[in-house]
């Protein structure tokens, strides 16, 4: 086997270490003290092997390409999970709260799964990624925004057992928005998986700017692209086309898989809500029982202070040390920057807010959901669809 | 200004909620902290009196207060957030990469809502005066919560004595009482907590074991830090600190550094564009998908001069090489403080040379002319008598309502009216453009062609010079060392009050409780001394039962 071959070889030994993790995370669940530690221990060591096998993969891919793989979505994406499974670990570690396994790592596995759906071919770095500052500044943002999104899992967790689910409330459809978003990549992830194994493929040519383009579709169109024309003969389309203000490159394509992932979502909800006639959140709530509220608490508010301090080095000064280097200018207003600079806000914002009296608890927790919200629209969406400097599609 | 005296004989500022000596609450003051209402004593800032919390009647203590509260210094972030975010809808003017001006631009690209961005100025949000206004707003409120919080905390900190008041003790959020602990236990108890680094005093048999204060000044040193980087931004608006300036230079020439006082010219020797091979065996799946070839390099290999001496108008500058190297993206190029990026090129989009040939009508040669788009020679004898003349060069060729004209003065797009002088007089003229040549009159006796262009790449540099980066380094430098200081280290207090044959315990810590409770139990570990109990958690479940 080839080097890019076992790579991703490994990571699917990883991707299938942290399933097994989770499975014995949630039979942990109910047993009693001994026993419990003693599933709880065997589904830390899993997930250390899962840890061990994903830097493998990510050492071999190193190897085959010559440069560190953090330089395209999918390689970003990957790392980033890694990074989350060593935040949580280190965590655990900290404070032995099993049950935040129970949500890092099914949604750590979701958002490697989400990097797989990018193209995966080993590419060259274009010269303006060609510095050690590669290396340093994606790593350590991608670390400390691991860190901060634990602050995210424990705030789920501190949710799902704190609010009321005895009535509806504002609080239980939020929570429901959150589970429906889970369910929206996982629809995506199932979607676009599929219809790629069955190679299905349709292109469309378009006008931009005067410029002629071609996208091709992976997913059945409900949505062509703005002012365009099918190239793929006989394929099937609704004939309704994406909006016009949409920009950008591949912007009816994207649309479409978007609409695609959110019916997807709603269809795995609606199945889900109508077996087990319950909200989602108030499905799980008892797997959550035992947690110590506080705890969860004080896990938010320390993967914050912990994060913090590394996201400022590693998102802002080391970028803009970079970005002075390559462009002359360590600050340009570029949505990327800009989206760090928000997100460095808002998290120094929680922190002055956990300074006030009424802001731990319960309004941590959702601000924690924010948080994290922020970090995946820098991830996701300044990267696809508010083009700049940072564009990777 | 009054002062009060509390019991233990210590006299402390007005507005004191919990004194700063024995900890003992101050009557009338309780509801500053609203500890009037709660069991347990609000430790921020360790009950000091805060000159917010206690002067509220002229203008200037108004002003004071608004800015020293956190709730503001809050909604003051919230709101930059706010705007930062919705500066990225639409590309801002900076960004924008369209020849069109932009109050046609947003309009044509984004309809309506671009139109209304564009108007509402947030085009170029973040150099608006109300984007600044709030990042100023949020300078003084660093300066002014940071003294407002860090004078009284420091006055505390300095005063707090180790034998407290028993009510001070017994509202701490963790708090134990245990009877008849003997002398052995306790030392082993304060043992155990210096072996943890606690540094322990002692009055009177009342102890306080203390951790890590200087956490305490992490926050004030991270605000230091951002008001230097808030200053140097200020600096940047002076040229003599800060200038920013653009050039091309063609392969081959030599062309003055512009915003230099004409001091500094750069000579483009080679310009090296270089792809990544198609065929290699490593990214060959990824170059599959490109349409294009994947650049691998861009370089400017560069020679800087500086003028010998005084430039004598119309006299050539003497020239003297100070440093040469390579200019890439990534690797800047710097001498005496200015500093060369690369930043664009414009591969084989300039004319060097134009060579045209002129033939008589039965195809012989009578000679040629090569133009030379950086010499300004007009006249070019081509042999056997004949001559020509360059009547007009336009360097970037367009038509205008005014006729014919050039619209820059690189020669992308040359265009050239000249004059064929034959030895008996005769003169015709052609047009060339587009490597084509026409006659100008309708029966041209010769035949004038173009043999050959001569293609260069141009390269495009940043020039700048930034003075002010030093201080932002500090700034940022600075932010590090509060924001790990305040935020990686906790301050714990624990005291050890013994009251008749019992012995109280209390701890405080400004957060990580967990590690606090930790630091008691390992140390309390086979004594009789009670482990402490989290009055707060015990509160909530009680509220929940």
């Amino acid at each position: 086997m080839d080097l890019p071959t076992l790579s991703s070889n490994f990571l699917y030994v990883a991707f299938i270490a942290y399933l097994i993790a989770s499975i014995i995370f949630w039979a942990s669940i109910g047993k009693r003290k001994e026993k419990n530690s003693k599933w709880v221990n065997t589904g830390i060591i899993i997930t250390i092997i899962g840890l061990i096998a994903q830097i493998v993969s990510f050492i071999f891919r190193w190897i085959a390409s010559g440069h560190i793989p953090v330089g395209n979505m999918f390689e970003f994406i990957s790392f980033f999970g890694m990074c989350l499974v060593f935040a949580f670990l280190v965590l655990y570690f900290i404070y032995k709260e099993t049950t935040l396994g129970l949500v890092a790592l099914p949604i750590t596995m979701l958002i490697i799964g989400y990097g797989s759906m990018f193209p995966r071919e080993i590419s060259p770095l274009v010269p303006s990624l060609q510095s050690h500052w590669l290396y340093i500044h994606v790593t350590l943002a991608a670390l400390a925004e691991a860190i901060l999104a634990i602050s995210f899992f424990a705030g789920l967790v501190y949710l799902i057992v704190k609010i009321d689910q005895s009535r509806r409330s504002q609080q239980t459809f939020w929570l429901e928005v959150i589970m429906y978003s889970i369910f929206s990549t996982l629809a995506f992830i199932i979607l676009v998986s599929s219809f790629g194994a069955a190679g299905y493929n349709v292109e469309f040519s378009y006008e931009q700017n005067g410029e002629t383009f071609t996208t091709e579709y992976e997913l059945p169109v409900l949505f062509e692209p703005n002012n365009s024309t099918l190239l793929t003969e006989g394929a099937f389309t609704t004939g309704i086309e994406a909006p016009g203000w949409m920009q950008g490159a591949d912007a009816g394509r994207k649309f479409n898989t978007l609409v695609w992932s959110l019916l997807g979502g709603l269809v795995i909800y609606g199945l889900i809500r109508l077996i087990t006639r319950k909200r989602i959140a108030h499905s799980i709530q008892p797997w959550f029982k035992r947690v110590n509220l506080d705890r969860i608490d004080e896990i938010i508010y320390r993967s914050v202070a912990i994060g913090f301090p590394l996201f400022t080095l590693g998102a802002l000064i080391f970028a803009a040390i970079w970005a002075q280097q390559a462009w002359g200018r360590f600050w340009g207003w570029d949505p990327k920057e800009v989206w760090a600079l928000i997100t460095w806000f808002f998290y120094a914002a929680f922190l002055h807010l956990r300074l006030t009296r009424g802001w731990h608890g319960e309004k941590s927790a959702w601000l924690a959901v924010i948080g994290f919200a922020i970090i995946m629209f820098n991830l996701i969406v300044v990267n696809l669809v508010l083009a700049g400097l940072h564009s990777y599609a | 200004m009054n002062k009060i005296k509390c019991e233990c004989g210590h006299i402390n500022h007005e507005g004191t909620v919990l004194c700063e000596s024995c900890g003992k609450p101050i009557k009338g003051n309780q509801h500053i902290d609203g500890n009037d209402k709660t069991k347990l004593l609000n430790m921020r800032y360790d009950g000091s009196a805060r000159r917010s919390q206690t002067y509220n009647r002229t203008i200037i203590d108004k002003t004071w207060n608004f800015f020293s509260s956190v709730k503001v210094g809050v909604w003051l972030i919230v709101i930059t957030l706010i705007a930062s975010g919705i500066g990225t809808i639409y590309p801002q003017e900076l960004h924008k990469q369209s020849s069109l001006p932009s109050s046609q631009f947003y309009e044509l690209e984004y309809g309506l809502p671009g139109k209304i961005f564009y108007q509402l100025g947030f085009h170029n949000m973040y150099s608006s005066w109300w984007y600044i206004t709030l990042l100023a707003l949020i300078g003084i409120s660093l300066v002014i919560c940071s003294l407002d919080r860090y004078v009284p905390l420091r006055r505390a900190l300095k005063n707090q004595r180790p034998k407290r008041n028993e009510v001070f003790i017994k509202r701490q959020r963790l708090f134990s009482e245990s009877n008849k602990v003997s002398g052995e236990d306790k030392a082993q108890f304060i043992n155990k907590l210096k072996k943890k680094g606690y540094k322990i005093t002692e009055q009177d048999g009342h102890v306080l074991a203390e951790k890590n204060r200087f956490s305490r000044w992490g926050p004030y040193v991270n605000h230091i830090g951002l008001i230097l980087i808030l200053l140097a931004g200020i600096l940047r608006l002076f040229p003599s600190i800060y200038f920013e300036d653009y050039l091309w230079v063609r392969e081959g020439e030599t062309a003055l550094i512009p915003s230099t006082n004409e001091q500094y010219y750069i000579e483009n020797e080679q310009f090296i564009y270089e792809v990544y091979d198609r065929h290699d065996e490593r990214f060959q799946e990824a170059l599959k998908n490109e349409e294009f070839d994947v650049p691998s390099n861009f370089q400017t290999n560069a020679i800087i001069y500086k003028v010998k001496e005084e430039v004598i108008t119309g006299q050539e500058p003497e020239l003297e090489e100070i440093t040469r190297g390579e200019i890439r993206l990534n690797e800047p190029l710097s001498f005496d403080g200015i500093t060369l990026y690369q930043q664009g090129t414009q591969l084989q989009s300039e004319y060097k040379t134009i060579d045209i040939v002129i033939r008589d009508e039965n195809g012989q040669s009578i000679g040629n002319f090569v133009f030379d788009t950086d010499e300004d020679l007009r006249q070019y004898d081509i042999g056997s008598g004949y001559s020509v003349e360059i009547l007009e060069y336009y360097p970037q060729f367009s038509v205008t309502e005014q006729g014919p004209s050039s619209s820059s003065k690189y020669p992308r797009n040359p265009a050239l009216i000249f004059s064929l002088h034959s030895p008996d007089g005769d003169e015709e003229r052609y047009f060339y453009l587009l490597e084509e040549v026409l006659p100008l009159a309708e029966d041209s006796n010769y035949d004038v062609e173009v043999a050959s262009a001569d293609l260069i790449t141009a390269s495009g540099l940043l020039v700048k010079r930034d003075r002010s980066l030093w201080l932002f380094g500090v700034g940022a430098t600075i932010f590090m060392i509060g924001v790990v200081q305040g935020l990686y280290w906790h301050h714990r207090r624990i005291w050890i009050h013994p009251k008749e044959d019992k012995l109280l315990i209390a701890a405080h810590t400004n957060k990580n409780w967990f590690g606090l409770k930790k630091d008691i139990e390992q140390s309390i570990e086979n004594t009789s001394i009670t482990m402490v109990n989290d009055q707060q958690e015990l509160d909530a479940q009680s509220k929940e039962d």
